[in-house]
């Protein structure tokens, strides 16, 4: 029977307002082998410590249960003051009362009978715990970045200048990601592509940063500080090596059909291209859903033409595979598709466009070569109304709960711009709210108000109607005037919501980190943990844990980019002693663990067993436990129950499940 | 049965296996069991007929312990087990000299008296669909083939083996029910008649162990009904909680691994339809998963112990 110390913190009035600390005291000393038991406000201060390291000391305590707070708060913090004073860290419990208890209830009486059913839980397995050594794995000094918009550029940049060597994953054939899509950047109005190539050329050029454009993370195995990544190369039918960039071949090729994913589908790109003409790196692409040559076997003129013969259609796609420290998640994010609000019509008119559409349309380099103009008739719109929170803030399943952000800032700037260039065109905004909480930002807005007469109507568009005359009647309400509002307008513009990229939850599943209902990412603490996910080793940049602009995007990137660095700039990570074990005697050998291991921890040895006398050569699991990172998923798997998690084992369990059903 | 036979006899005494495991005569006409032939003149005893339903796959895993090969007979749906095995790295393939039997659909003994037959002392083994003559104490009976056949033959895999080294004898087909019309008729109930439903089934459960015992995906090293690390160590039921407990746990141990080979409802002393609880599985496994059997091969990912990114989601929602 082990000695038992129990320790019921208060937090404040945060447990003690609901629960009965001293109760849960008093029951605790009822418990077989607890021989200490006390309360105290702030059990985590240094003087709550204090008193445990006393307790240990003169009780000579074999085991501890702390009844506090989520064991993601301080669970930490009680294990080392155990190990300070001569207790094995791993015979700390901490019973839950706060997140699970105190929080959710308000009726005193129950929450104190359910906070001492979790002592009870915690005391039962404390009993069984044994003690157990962290071991130390080795870390790669190599760090993955997914995604190479602006976040995954500045992060990447950032940790390239600690020195360390930094790969960038981009799915397209360049990186730049949406900023370069985007024309002029609020609140100061200067030309994107301006600010963002000169980072991309940097990253380019950094002697430490590898970009694999056109390439996808296929496979992720490992922990913090050890990953293996295998990356698709996807086969660019063009030698990186011998392609100059001139373009011959994008000017000859035949086929012109398929649509500009860069210009969001506005015109048209050949099948072997480039997305834009500062692309980095300014190697084209083929196509091959697109490609005559290797579609039909007929063609080859970008070969023929190509005077450095880096053209190369036997090109197949190759897995390269790679270790790394850390990893960094910056994949961006998509506007949602507007096939739920038939009401706005953007499916019918060629007139009503999304705002990252009017990006495109204003650009020098986009399909209408910057002149604003209506994509169905090519007349200069002298009417254009701009329909905000078009997804977001969203009650029901069409669109989405959140603000996407960056919309009332983008909106502002497209109607100045308008306003600016084409001072005969009229520009009306609806809006439910302006949001313009940023520096500088409130004045751009009024700006747009004030100087550029940009007529602001709050209030909602119920429908968008095309006329037969090619013009568009927009269906209002002006809430302030409490009236109706019906408006002929030759361009509507679509605020649309932003979502995370489509494969962010893939790529989330195959790191094993959280995600939320809307596929952003989850940080490990949304105040005080922002950049890093709960899971090890994994790091979060840019939109992919929720809306942002440019200027909170590159802060977000380099606060990743730091805590890469601090990981990093480490040679040995503890390593979590909760790993499986496999017990000889009862193990068949039949590999159902290691099929569904998601580390790769478990291979199959063949040795000699002495199973009560009897000697036999038998197939037996061994868990490595560098790469074990104690999920568990083998010992439920597991037929004989012959695997069982060191810290979890079933025997703890099950001993909780009585303690809480005695 | 007599080529079975002259063939095990020629790879005894050639040497190529050490032993043949096959069925020998029982107490009585309709229950041959396996049994083990180390010497060419025991061969005497083997027997291979319409009773011989035993799957002697499970049988492999200690011939495998053993010096030399040994020759078993695996009829058509008995080859899945042993597949099944093989995966699960409980049999050795190197050990093995497996011949395929032909199966003309197997007899019940059980079903038998059900059809007023009682004493039964020999019987003609026809085909399926035909007329099934039983010499009995009393005289000659008859009964149509297919009221005699066990539960599994009416829903066949199929007569391909899966994996043999040579095969010998005919086959014929044998289905004439749908595999899951019992599951669906049970999924259809309420949740009272169902819980009804099983509690008078497993009530009926004395825990001998034989469903267990007989189950070629239950060939764990200990079973953890054997245990003592848990409150489950075997013992009779003791309360309802108890006999519907080992019976579930088994299903789930057994979930996506049963090649629904039906021994556990076969070997059943008290008549319980064990197999239902399988086969349940693999319905949901078919209809989540995609068709899915069990033993069918080596290469393919068992969907219980595989994981894809668009893989359904099931935890939800109460069926």
């Amino acid at each position: 029977m082990k000695r038992i110390g129990v320790f019921v913190c208060h937090c404040g009035s945060n447990i003690a307002a609901t629960v009965d600390v001293k109760k849960v005291v008093e029951m605790a000393l009822l418990e077989q082998g607890v021989v200490h038991a006390e309360d105290y406000p702030y059990m985590c201060s240094e003087a709550g410590q204090q008193r445990i390291a006393e307790a240990i000391r003169e009780k000579q305590l074999e085991g501890i249960v702390v009844c506090s707070c989520s064991p993601r708060m301080h669970e930490a913090t009680f294990r080392k003051c155990a190990e300070r004073n001569g207790l094995n860290p791993y015979l700390v419990e901490i019973a839950n009362v706060r997140e699970h208890c105190s929080w959710i209830h308000k009726d005193m009486q129950e929450a104190t009978q359910k906070a001492v059913i979790l002592m009870r839980a915690a005391v039962a397995k404390v009993h069984l715990n044994t003690p157990l050594q962290a071991g130390e794995s080795a870390v790669t000094k190599r760090a993955l970045v997914i995604g190479g918009g602006i976040a995954g550029i500045q992060t990447a940049l950032d940790i390239a200048d600690a020195g360390y060597p930094v790969d960038i994953v981009e799915k397209e054939p360049s990186i730049g990601g949406r900023m370069s899509q985007l024309d002029k950047t609020f609140p100061t109005l200067d030309c994107s592509a301006c600010i963002l190539t000169p980072k991309m050329v940097e990253a380019a050029a950094h002697e430490n940063i590898t970009i694999h454009t056109w390439s996808e993370v296929e496979k992720v195995s490992g922990f913090v500080g050890s990953f293996t990544v295998e990356i698709r190369k996807k086969a660019r039918y063009v030698n990186m090596d011998k392609c100059t960039g001139c373009g011959i071949c994008q000017e000859k090729c035949p086929s012109k059909k398929p649509l500009s994913e860069f210009n969001r589908g506005l015109n048209t790109r050949t099948a072997i291209y480039t997305p834009f003409a500062q692309a980095i790196p300014n190697v084209p692409v083929i196509d091959p859903n697109a490609c005559i040559k290797l579609k039909t076997g007929k063609c080859g003129i970008c070969e023929k033409f190509c005077q450095a013969g880096a053209i190369d259609y036997t090109q197949k796609d190759e897995i390269l595979t790679q270790q790394y420290g850390a990893i960094v998640v910056a994949t961006g994010f998509d506007t949602i598709k507007l096939d739920k609000y038939g009401e706005y019509a953007y499916n019918e008119s060629k007139d009503v466009i999304t705002s990252l559409e009017l990006e495109r349309i204003m650009n020098a380099a986009g399909p209408t070569k910057g002149h604003l103009e209506r994509l169905s008739d090519g007349k200069a719109p002298k009417e254009i109304v701009f329909i905000q929170c078009v997804g977001s803030r969203c009650s029901d399943d069409r669109g989405k709960p959140y603000c996407s952000k960056i919309c009332c800032m983008y909106t502002a700037k497209h109607a100045m711009l308008i306003r600016d260039k084409y001072p005969d065109t009229n520009v009306t905004v609806f809006y439910i709210d302006v949001r313009t909480p940023g520096k500088n930002f409130d004045e751009f807005y009024r700006r747009a108000v004030e100087d550029y007469g940009v007529n602001y109507v709050k209030g909602q568009v119920g429908k968008v109607a095309p006329q037969p005359d090619g013009s568009l009647l927009v269906h209002g309400v002006d809430l302030l005037e409490n009236k109706q509002i019906l408006k002929k307008a030759d361009m509507v513009v679509l605020a649309t919501a932003i979502e995370p990229n489509p494969d962010a939850r893939k790529i989330a599943t195959m790191l094993t980190a959280s995600i939320d209902t809307n596929n952003f990412l989850t940080e490990a603490h949304p105040k005080l943990r922002p950049v890093e996910s709960p899971t090890a080793g994994v790091f979060l940049s840019g939109v992919a844990q929720g809306p942002k602009d440019i200027p909170e995007t590159v802060a977000q990137a380099g606060a990743a980019a730091v805590k890469v660095i601090g990981l990093l700039a480490k040679d040995k990570l503890k390593t979590n002693p909760c790993t499986a074990k496999a017990d000889e005697l009862r193990c068949n050998g039949c590999s159902q663990c290691a099929n569904v291991c998601p580390y790769g921890a478990i291979s199959y040895e063949t040795r000699q067993v002495n199973d009560h006398g009897i000697r036999e050569d038998r197939r037996i699991a061994v868990v490595n436990s560098a790469l074990c990172q104690g999920c568990g998923a083998c010992t439920v798997t597991c037929p004989s129950g012959a695997m069982d998690l060191q810290g979890f084992s079933n025997r703890q369990i099950i001993a909780e499940v009585d303690a809480i059903c005695r | 049965m007599q080529e079975l036979i002259v063939k095990a006899r020629q790879l005894l005494e050639s040497g190529e296996v050490s032993r043949v495991l096959g069925w020998k005569k029982g107490e009585f006409e309709y229950d041959p069991e396996p049994a083990f032939f180390e010497t060419a003149e025991s061969l005497d005893g083997f027997v291979y007929n319409g009773f011989c339903g035993a799957n002697l796959s499970k049988y492999m895993i200690e011939a495998g312990k053993k010096e030399g090969k040994t020759l078993v007979f695996l009829k058509p749906c008995d080859s899945y087990s042993y597949n099944q095995l093989l995966r699960e790295h409980r049999v050795d393939r190197e050990k093995a000299y497996i011949i395929g039997v032909g199966c003309k659909g197997k007899l019940s003994g059980n079903k038998l008296p059900f059809e007023g037959i009682l004493k039964v002392t020999g019987a003609d083994y026809p085909d399926a669909q035909q007329t099934l003559t039983v010499q009995t104490l009393y005289g000659t009976e008859t009964v149509a083939y297919q009221d005699a056949m066990l539960e599994r033959c009416h829903v066949c895999k199929g007569k391909e083996h899966v994996v043999y080294d040579e095969l010998l004898g005919e086959s014929c087909d044998t289905v004439d029910a749908d595999r899951f019309a019992e599951v669906e008729r049970i999924e259809a109930m309420s949740p009272a008649e169902k819980f009804a439903f099983f509690q008078e089934e497993l009530s009926k459960c004395i825990r001998c162990n034989a469903c267990r015992n007989v189950c070629p995906a239950c060939s764990c090293r200990k079973c953890v009904f054997d245990s003592t690390a848990f409150d489950s160590a075997q013992k009779a039921n003791t309360t309802p909680f108890e006999e519907k407990m080992f019976h579930i746990i088994r299903a789930f141990h057994v979930a996506g691994r049963c090649t629904d080979c039906g021994e556990c409802s076969r070997v059943c002393p008290q008549g319980i339809p064990l197999h239902l609880f399988n086969r349940k599985f693999i319905k949901d496994i078919n209809a989540l998963y995609g068709e899915y059997q069990a033993g069918s091969d080596l290469e393919s990912k068992a969907p219980l112990t595989s994981f894809t990114t668009d893989d359904a989601e099931p935890g939800v929602g109460r069926g």
